[in-house]
């Protein structure tokens, strides 16, 4: 790896999504044929959306979306879009210290399974086992119906703070890069 | 493909990934893809408090299209040999260009 250099080829087009990259000895090797002349590298597969998504399927993931959601489920399907299917899906919402609650709360709302185009993901992380047994730091578990309210409430205002923001900016000649869509 | 080819220098360094939504990410650079999707591994986040959500992540996979700004150590950085490459792309370009 430390032989990479910026003149190296950029990955071959058009290979499919495929196994494991060198895992195990049994089946084939992927049919990459060594690029001439010079020392072997990681094969271009390994830069692949593929390989960073496969070693993520089956296991549990935090997944942040565009809207500020976060769900928590097992990820079954995926594709180079990183488009999305997740099964076991909770929605996990959080309500930061404030006024109304001086601690964090949370609250899980199953959803079942759960498809996501790709082009909604923020990021996608794979959550440690030994820690997720815990409340988050700060945080504590509340009633599903109270969380919701107090989000609600709490976006509602966020919202309008951002709609203040963006109007005065506008108003200035600054256009911003999510023009009144809150992303949290 | 330059910048895809030069992040791919970076894969094992630690790096800061600054997100769209503000939020920032630091961990070690495992993978990279053509759309500039990242992959981190053993992160941590600036200012935890406010993302609670990531409190019991270790690795990260995130969007290419969401991220603002990476935050590279500038010992890994090879300038002069990124500038040859950014030159040698250009006059790639400048002859495709031609040839049209």
């Amino acid at each position: 790896m430390e032989n990479l250099t910026i003149s190296d080829p950029p990955p071959q087009h058009g290979i499919p999504p495929q196994g494991p990259p060198q895992q195990g000895g049994g089946g084939p090797m992927p049919q990459m044929p060594p690029p001439m002349g010079r020392p072997q590298q990681l094969p271009a597969q390994y830069f692949t959306t593929a390989a960073q998504l496969l070693d993520l399927t089956d296991k549990k993931l935090m997944l942040s979306l565009r809207d500020g959601r976060k769900m928590i489920g097992i990820l079954r399907t995926w594709d180079s879009y990183a488009n999305l299917v997740l099964q076991s899906t909770v929605e996990r919402i959080f309500v930061p210290p404030g006024p109304t609650n001086p601690r964090g709360l949370y609250a899980d709302i199953p959803v079942g399974i759960f498809l996501v185009r790709g082009e909604n993901v923020v990021l996608l992380g794979e959550i440690d086992l030994d820690k997720d047994d815990e409340d988050p730091p700060g945080y504590d578990q509340a009633d599903p119906e109270l969380v919701k309210s107090l989000a609600k409430q709490r976006k509602a205002d966020d919202q309008k703070k951002e709609k203040n923001k963006v109007k005065k900016l506008a108003d200035l000649g600054f256009l911003g890069e999510n023009m009144g869509e809150l992303l949290l | 493909m330059l910048f895809f080819s030069f992040f791919k220098t970076l894969i094992d360094h630690e790096v800061t990934v600054e997100l769209k939504n503000d939020i920032q990410i630091r961990g070690t650079l495992k993978s990279v893809d053509q759309y500039l999707n990242i992959k981190l591994e053993n992160i941590s986040v600036v200012q935890e408090i406010k993302y609670p959500h990531l409190s019991a992540v270790k690795n990260v996979f995130i969007r290419g299209s969401v991220v603002r700004y990476v935050h590279l150590p500038a010992a890994a950085v090879d300038v002069p040999l990124l500038e040859d490459a950014t030159r040698r792309e250009a006059a790639n370009e400048a002859r495709k260009r031609n040839e049209k």
